[in-house]
């Protein structure tokens, strides 16, 4: 163990950009510059700190690892102290947000020519309140980092985003303040129910919340994390933001803010109301197999590339709440790595969207077509992450899926075998996209002068297919620290709803 | 020949010293005349800083005076000294406005003293006769400073709407005092509670009086459905007497409000509640919902103004000291971010006429980056997002609903702040993501500039020292509850 604050650096460093950036001087070119490099060595910066937090984590022990803790507000009876730590469930939120930060910038680097100051400042903003939310282990501290993210999202998409985006970034902020607001109500109830605004202690004291209040309670927090995942019928936000938002807005939303639903359930609502979560576990695979069949399809009738990687993530997401709720062991490890997964792969597939609407300003996919013939390399780096957003073995994919539907398989096989319709329905919209993109003749005048992909651009790909890869084949480096923490919210689950009687254990 | 002590005058030394350098000033100008506006007014801002530190030596304890008609005590204190930073703030930011609109005249300060004189007697009122004069002393010069561009048709007419409206809820409040009195035989506040505390049936007399009273008092607060006449007051009225009435008059009458039906009423909890739910319900949604459609930002302030009065009574329909505390909490930070909100509307100005559309924003980013940011972190307070100071005014008002079990009360208020989320992002939407249309006329006047800065700074970084505040209110509720 180290003994100064890295969990607090690692939130708060990208500030110290922010403040950089803003006390940089000079005409617009030279602002913006500055901008740009002050913005990339910050992100870079944060994310070898980040990567300091995975080889000092212990992973052999379920509790907080790195904690910090200090009076913030002590008055009247209500406190509130400034209480961090990680464990084995939000270490690797950690690091997919700092690594998708630096990558966002790396790839908005020449796109945004306008307010790129205010742009650059969004991110590390960004960047700050999304680490905070996987550190914080106090409600309220949580709430303030979750909420706090709509700000610059909302600003990414309507001031940057494409020619419908004020509708699309009034629906993302609506959608999702709608539900965290009924969160901070549930919060304040957990208050009043154990004393404490405390996450670890709450966590070690759930069963002074009894059954019925369990059930509101779970309402509220469902409430929030569905619409962030988001499952089926709440997703509807997620496509239009999407289609509005700029590449790395894409990216960031994809890779991280459709985790944060995922990571709620698997923080909050499972450990916290385990007889909850049993009592509701029925609608959440109902809503997640049809997440996964009804958004599969609609992916396949697609015409915007961009839509068409917004369906699937929503299928993709559909695995990860059926395995949240299946509660074992493999179930709940697979919805974790295929959520990290999902991370880089959906992140890689934005910015490969991205690579050509730098080119030609489109995501239409009718636009496009034989693309091999011009950019080879770009062919291959599109392949491996269509391919592993198939779930194809030796990919990041495969692990999370197989892990998810063997561990559900056992607790209801009807759920899994609806499921698995996925894995062929996967590849029929991703393969069906490529084939559009980059095979077929080249045809249009405009795509015989494109341009494959420069260093830049490579340079963002290396890493996230090294994942990718790195994921599917030695899954174990993963694995390792989520396994203790996990098996540890199972054994809480499975404990509280044994102990509940043979009414709540019926299901299991 | 009977012996009557010199009256124990201590507790109301802020008041009379206030009143008494208004006197003053009024002197002063009219001997000066027109050309000692300026002057005036920072000696107007010089006395209610001075005021102000009187009224905070009073320190936190109860003290009454006039035969236990006035207290002073740590409520009085602490919702004092924010109708005093208010009242200051407000005489800044109109100074330069004044002056461009050549209403500049001298009698504006004055009114405004003499206005806050009145606030503080409202707030420090222990007894319905004192509660009366203090609230026709603040109206009286309301009704004044409302038409006081007096060539303006607009903004006579608002004078007159805020006289015939402010006379007909006096009147109705006027009505109720005098029932209450007839039926409880009393107007001091410590009788009043001693009586119902009782418990015992109360005399429906006493009922209806209340309910007249709440009617009175919620016409001055701007609850619905008593509100009609804010919007037309706030569009019509000078743009800086409207961003005064915006704040003092209503955090004073909101803490004469919780004053009259906390202590004497208290024990009557169970029959105003109703009431109070329901005008918090009502205030919440029509102001959230009316407030889509507008187009001047000062009518939008307007509707903005009543749904926050509708957060503010959750904290009230509880009943409780966290209630309380939480009434307070907002009304500090509703005062900081509105106050703020206005500034940026009294920078709106282009070629030397006054704007008040929210289209006239168009762009704000681009020619005016630094206001920009100052009116979003209000709008995103306003909204309540964390981390701004406007999500720990809701934080405490939730706080208190779901503390006394007030279920659907926070469920209501959640909802329509989602609701208001719309129209104050919508301000966000057009200055960040419309197209620039020209620049306001430049420099802001550097009273103008300072009082933006110091409201922005404390709205966004007031989660880094939260203590002050809170521990004040905290203080400053419990002193209602300890009688």
């Amino acid at each position: 163990m180290i003994h100064w604050p890295l969990l607090s650096l690692v939130t708060f460093v990208p500030l110290v950009g922010v403040f950089f950036i803003i006390i940089a001087r000079g005409d617009e070119a030279v602002v913006a510059s500055n901008a740009r490099f002050i913005a990339l060595w910050t992100s870079l910066a944060d994310f070898g700190l980040s990567i300091l937090l995975w080889i000092y984590f212990d992973p052999n022990t379920a509790g907080f690892q790195f904690v910090e803790r200090a009076d913030w507000i002590n008055l009247g009876g209500f406190s509130i102290s400034y209480h961090m730590g990680i464990d084995g469930i939000s270490l690797f939120f950690i690091l997919l947000s700092t690594l998708l930060t630096f990558l966002s910038i790396l790839s908005s680097w020449v796109v945004i020519k306008f307010q790129v100051k205010e742009y650059m400042i969004a991110f590390l903003a960004l960047e700050t309140l999304m680490v905070g939310i996987f550190c914080a282990l106090n409600f309220i501290v949580f709430y303030v980092f979750f909420e706090g993210v709509l700000i610059p999202m909302f600003l990414i998409i309507g001031v940057w985003g494409g020619d419908n985006r004020i509708y699309s970034a009034f629906k993302f902020f609506l959608y999702t303040l709608l539900g965290s607001v009924l969160m901070l109500l549930g919060i304040l109830a957990i208050y009043f129910q154990t004393g404490s605004t405390d996450i670890e202690y709450v966590l070690a004291h759930a069963n002074l919340i009894p059954f019925g209040l369990q059930k509101w309670l779970w309402l509220a927090f469902f409430a929030s994390f569905a619409i962030k995942v988001p499952m089926w019928p709440v997703h509807t936000w997620l496509p239009d933001a999407h289609v509005e938002a700029p590449t790395a807005g894409s990216v960031i939303l994809a890779g991280i803010l459709l985790k944060l639903g995922g990571y709620g359930f698997v923080r909050f609502s499972l450990p916290m109301f385990p007889l909850a979560s049993h009592f509701f576990t029925p609608l959440i695979f109902t809503l997640s197999v049809i997440a996964v069949i009804y958004t599969s399809l609609v992916a396949l009738a697609q015409t915007d590339m961009k839509k068409l990687i917004a369906y699937s993530s929503i299928a993709h997401m559909g695995f990860v709440t059926m395995g949240i709720f299946a509660v074992t062991s493999e179930a709940l490890q697979g919805a974790m790595i295929q959520m990290l997964s999902h991370g880089f792969v959906s992140a890689a597939l934005f910015l490969c969207v991205g690579v050509l609407y730098d080119r030609l300003h489109t995501h239409e996919i009718a636009r496009f077509g034989g693309l091999v013939e011009r950019m080879p390399a770009y062919a291959f780096v599109f392949m491996v992450f269509t391919l592993a957003a198939i779930g194809l073995p030796g990919t990041s994919g495969f692990v999370g899926e197989f892990l998810i539907l063997l561990g559900t398989f056992r607790v209801s096989t009807t759920e899994a075998v609806l499921a698995a319709t996925a894995l062929f329905l996967a590849p029929a919209y991703m393969l069906y996209l490529y084939r559009r993109v980059i095979f077929g003749t080249l045809t249009r005048v405009d795509l015989r002068g494109i341009l494959d992909l420069d260093l830049r651009e490579k340079a963002i790909f290396v890493p996230l297919l090294a994942l990718t890869l790195w994921m599917g084949l030695y899954p174990t480096s993963f694995v390792r620290p989520i396994q203790v923490s996990a098996n540890h919210i199972i054994e809480q689950v499975t404990a509280a709803v044994d102990s509940a009687g043979p009414l709540h254990a019926s299901l299991r | 020949m009977p012996h009557y002590p010199f009256p124990a005058i201590a507790p109301a030394v802020p008041e009379i010293l206030l009143a008494g350098l208004a006197m003053a000033l009024l002197v002063l100008g009219a001997f000066r005349g027109e050309r000692s506006t300026r002057e005036v007014s920072w000696l107007a801002v010089v006395a209610l800083v001075a005021v102000f530190i009187v009224n905070l030596a009073q320190g936190g304890q109860s003290h009454f005076a006039f035969y236990g008609m006035f207290v002073s005590d740590a409520f009085a204190v602490f919702t004092n000294a924010l109708v005093l930073i208010g009242s200051a703030i407000t005489i800044i930011m109109g100074l330069q406005y004044d002056e461009d609109e050549r209403i500049a005249r001298f009698e504006f300060p004055v009114l405004v003293m003499l206005a806050t004189t009145g606030m503080m007697l409202m707030i420090s009122a222990h007894d319905l006769i004192i509660l009366y004069a203090g609230l026709e002393l603040q109206n009286l010069a309301l009704y004044v400073a409302a038409s006081f561009n007096r060539d303006s048709a607009r903004s006579s007419e608002a004078g007159l709407k805020y006289f015939v409206l402010g006379g007909l809820s006096s009147g109705i409040l006027l009505y109720g005092l005098s029932l209450v009195y007839g039926f409880a035989g009393t107007t001091g506040f410590a009788d009043l509670a001693q009586l119902f505390a009782g418990g015992g049936p109360v005399s429906p007399g006493v009922i209806v009086g209340l309910a007249f009273i709440i009617a009175g008092l919620a016409f001055k607060i701007s609850a619905v459905p008593f509100h009609m006449w804010t919007p037309d007051v706030y569009e019509g009225a000078p743009t800086p007497v409207a961003a005064f009435f915006a704040v003092a008059p209503k955090l004073a009458a909101f803490a004469l409000f919780v004053r009259v039906l906390i202590e004497p009423f208290g024990p009557l909890f169970a029959e105003w509640r109703q009431i109070v739910l329901f005008i918090s319900v009502a205030s919440m949604v029509f102001g959230a919902v009316a407030a889509i459609a507008q187009r001047s930002i000062k009518r939008l302030m307007a509707y903005s103004s009543i749904g926050h009065v509708g957060y503010a009574l959750i904290g009230l329909a509880t009943g409780t000291a966290a209630g309380v505390r939480g009434i307070l909490i907002y009304l500090a930070i509703y005062l900081v971010m509105t106050v703020g909100a206005w500034a940026v509307i009294l920078c709106m100005r282009r070629q030397g006429r006054m704007l008040e559309e929210i289209s006239d924003l168009s762009g704000l980013s681009h020619t005016h980056p630094a206001l920009a940011l100052a009116l979003a972190i209000f709008m995103f307070s306003l909204t309540g997002l964390p981390p701004t100071a406007g999500f720990f005014a809701k934080l405490y008002i939730f706080f208190a609903a779901i503390n006394a079990q007030l279920f659907g009360l926070a469920v209501i208020g959640v909802v329509t702040s989602v609701i208001g989320a719309f129209y104050y992002f919508r301000v966000v939407k057009v200055m960040y993501f419309d197209e620039p249309v020209a620049a306001f006329d430049r420099p802001f006047s550097f009273e103008l500039q300072s009082v933006l800065v110091v409201t922005a700074i404390i709205t966004l970084f007031f989660f880094a020292l939260p203590g002050p505040l809170i521990g004040g209110a905290d203080a400053a509720a419990a002193a209602l509850f300890v009688r």
